[in-house]
């Protein structure tokens, strides 16, 4: 079983605007754990911070590494992993030099000089379990977007990440290829840490373990998907300034639960 | 373990290329070239090791080294300064104490008596300064034009440090009047050829080592670096190390490029390693096609043609032809002239019965408008 990602106090300051003032929450093996709030809420930004890409301080310890002040590439090599808002994979290269590339990191340098022979084993895995497997000698920057997504969750399999932070990984797709998601991560979460950056409110009811709620970079609210939604807090800020396109979808949820 | 369909026939087709460039240069040009033409055949196998290099840093690499003039240099100078000195003997070079009758040799020089220690300049010191420049560089995420403009820039610095010091260098004058090639008389033919077949084989070793490098994971590796740095930083590499990696087999092409340029062409100068000759390599790269195997060579190839045919009878002329062909190229066919055929063959592929029919008929789009 993996460690914990325990995020403890986390400030992320942006030439004196405060993104993120003082998050603090926890992910395990087992769960997929959401993160929602409304636009400019400090979600990305806290991933950001945990993976390296912004200086943030405070803490995020996975087990007993700290990840703060660690330059990306040495983050990753610890274990953690993300995907980007836009699916963002290499267009030129084929589905399998995409997934050997994610690879490498547990390679020798020596054997980058070789050319590729076969396809390894974790390979296979992965695009099995992203459905990918008929598209091996496809040039990545024809697949379609929901294919991109799940190339990239893919490419975080066999790079064998324990944490995957996952940004906004269902934008953009159809409700079919939302729930393949949805069950891709359930799966995949059983042995890993999943932390998802959200704003389909749909996709988080229906897949969320634990919800952590973020507003103006605090904490509003943390619990299961129905202890959120009973949150008189959550409801105020959803339903009154948050911006018109989360306040709609959370209306529509909110609907339904009563 | 399946076999993956990506690894076709391709680069077997590549280096089928190869060995046919391979009989081309070493034993078809011999028969049928004059010495003259030969001997220019060579001055172009040297500019085209260093355009392979360039293809490898910009075509895969994504970065445009605009300087290669620095490394075609220091293999040029090693080699040169070790051919003055074999010319001349145990003697002060002849430009040296043209001023001073009794200036002594500068210290730097010595070493260069030794043809074993000249040999290992002309690869340590391309790899010693491009991994130093490259690991300032890369670590700080200095890139495109902040690269270019940089590289440009030590070019310049080194012509201009190279002209101003006429009693340690040559200056503007440069180094010339070799008489040996490690103990090889060089007014010999037969020698001539020997020293032309070096560079041949040289650039087909260089086009070897980049086949390997294009089809290696490094080589996957490498484009995934030029497309998303970032990305590849998320996948736990270091993307410096990527591009260093990169960088410094390229300057070590330059510099052999450069170390052949002079027994071959008999003088080395300032101009030959400014500005405007790191240009010129990277003009042949990209007229050939920067990010294909044989595109830069034949690129540096035929541009060093131009120059030294149309240049000659023609100058002015060929200068504006130059200029013309890279808008031509960069407008129509920005992977280069090597691009072309696959470009033809799909065109052709595609007969007019066969292209899909517009999603909309004209008629109904205009029915819309109206």
């Amino acid at each position: 079983m993996t460690d914990a990602l325990v995020v403890t106090d986390l400030h992320v300051e942006f030439s004196g605007f405060v993104a993120v003032g003082g998050v603090s929450f926890d992910a395990h093996p087992g769960e997929v754990r959401f993160l929602i709030g409304p636009n400019g809420a400090g979600k990305t930004t806290c991933i950001d911070a945990i993976t390296g890409l912004t200086r943030g301080t405070g803490s995020a310890r996975l087990g007993d590494q700290e990840l703060l002040g660690r330059p990306v590439h040495k983050i990753v090599r610890l274990g953690v992993g993300r995907t980007f808002q836009t699916a963002s994979v290499f267009d030129e290269l084929t589905v399998l030099q995409n997934l050997d590339i994610a690879a490498g990191r547990h390679r020798r340098s020596a054997s980058l000089l070789r050319a590729r022979r076969g396809v390894g084993a974790s390979i296979e895995h992965a695009l099995a379990e992203t459905g990918l497997t008929g598209e091996l000698a496809t040039p990545a920057g024809i697949l379609s977007h929901g294919q991109k997504q799940w190339l990239e969750i893919a490419m975080l399999l066999v790079q064998d990440a324990r944490v995957l932070l996952l940004d906004e990984p269902v934008a953009g797709m159809s409700q079919d290829e939302r729930t393949a998601t949805g069950e891709l991560l359930q799966r995949i979460a059983a042995k890993r840490i999943v932390l998802v950056v959200e704003h389909d409110m749909d996709f988080m009811r229906r897949f969320a373990t634990r919800v952590t709620v973020l507003h103006q970079g605090q904490v509003l609210s943390q619990g299961t998907v129905a202890e959120v939604q009973a949150d008189p807090k959550v409801q105020e800020v959803y339903l009154g300034t948050a911006g018109a396109a989360t306040t709609a979808a959370m209306a529509v949820v909110l609907e339904r639960e009563d | 373990m399946t076999k993956p369909r990506t690894t076709g026939l391709k680069p077997w087709f590549s280096l089928g290329g190869i060995a046919v460039f391979a009989v081309l240069l070493l034993a078809i040009a011999p028969l049928v070239l004059t010495d003259h033409w030969l001997n220019n055949l060579g001055k172009y196998c040297c500019w085209a090791i260093a355009a392979v290099g360039i293809g490898l840093a910009w075509g895969r690499g994504g970065m445009l080294a605009m300087g290669q003039g620095v490394f075609f240099a220091l293999g040029a100078y090693a080699m040169a300064m070790h051919l003055t000195l074999e010319t001349a003997g145990d003697r002060v070079p002849g430009f040296m104490v043209l001023y001073d009758p009794l200036a002594p040799l500068p210290v730097f020089w010595e070493p260069f008596r030794s043809a074993g220690f000249t040999l290992l300049a002309i690869v340590l010191l391309p790899v010693v300064v491009a991994g130093a420049l490259g690991y300032a560089l890369f670590k700080r995420r200095v890139k495109g034009a902040y690269f270019a403009i940089l590289t440009q820039a030590l070019a310049v610095a080194l012509a201009t440090l190279i002209s101003s010091t006429i009693r340690e260098t040559g200056g503007d004058t440069g180094l010339s009047d070799f008489k040996y090639f490690f103990g090889f008389v060089l007014n010999d033919p037969a020698n001539r050829l020997m020293v032309y077949l070096i560079a041949a084989a040289l650039l087909i070793v260089c086009l070897l080592a980049v086949w390997q490098l294009y089809r290696s994971r490094f080589g996957e590796l490498l484009v995934a670096t030029r497309d998303a740095e970032e990305r590849v930083r998320f996948l736990g590499y270091d993307p410096a190390n990527v591009k260093l990696v990169a960088f410094v087999v390229s300057a070590l092409m330059a510099s052999i490029g450069g170390a052949m340029f002079v027994p071959i062409v008999g003088i080395i100068t300032p101009a030959e390693i400014g500005a405007a000759a790191s240009i010129l390599m990277i003009a042949g790269v990209a007229l050939g096609g920067r990010a294909s195997l044989f595109g830069p060579a034949l690129g540096a190839m035929a541009v060093g043609w131009g120059q030294s045919s149309l240049g000659s009878t023609w100058p002015d002329g060929w200068t504006y032809l130059l200029g013309l062909l890279f808008v031509v190229v960069i407008l129509f066919l920005p992977n280069g002239l090597s691009s072309l055929p696959a470009k033809l063959m799909r065109r052709a592929r595609r007969s007019p019965a066969e292209r899909p029919a517009p999603a909309i008929a004209p008629a109904q789009l205009e029915e819309v408008r109206s």
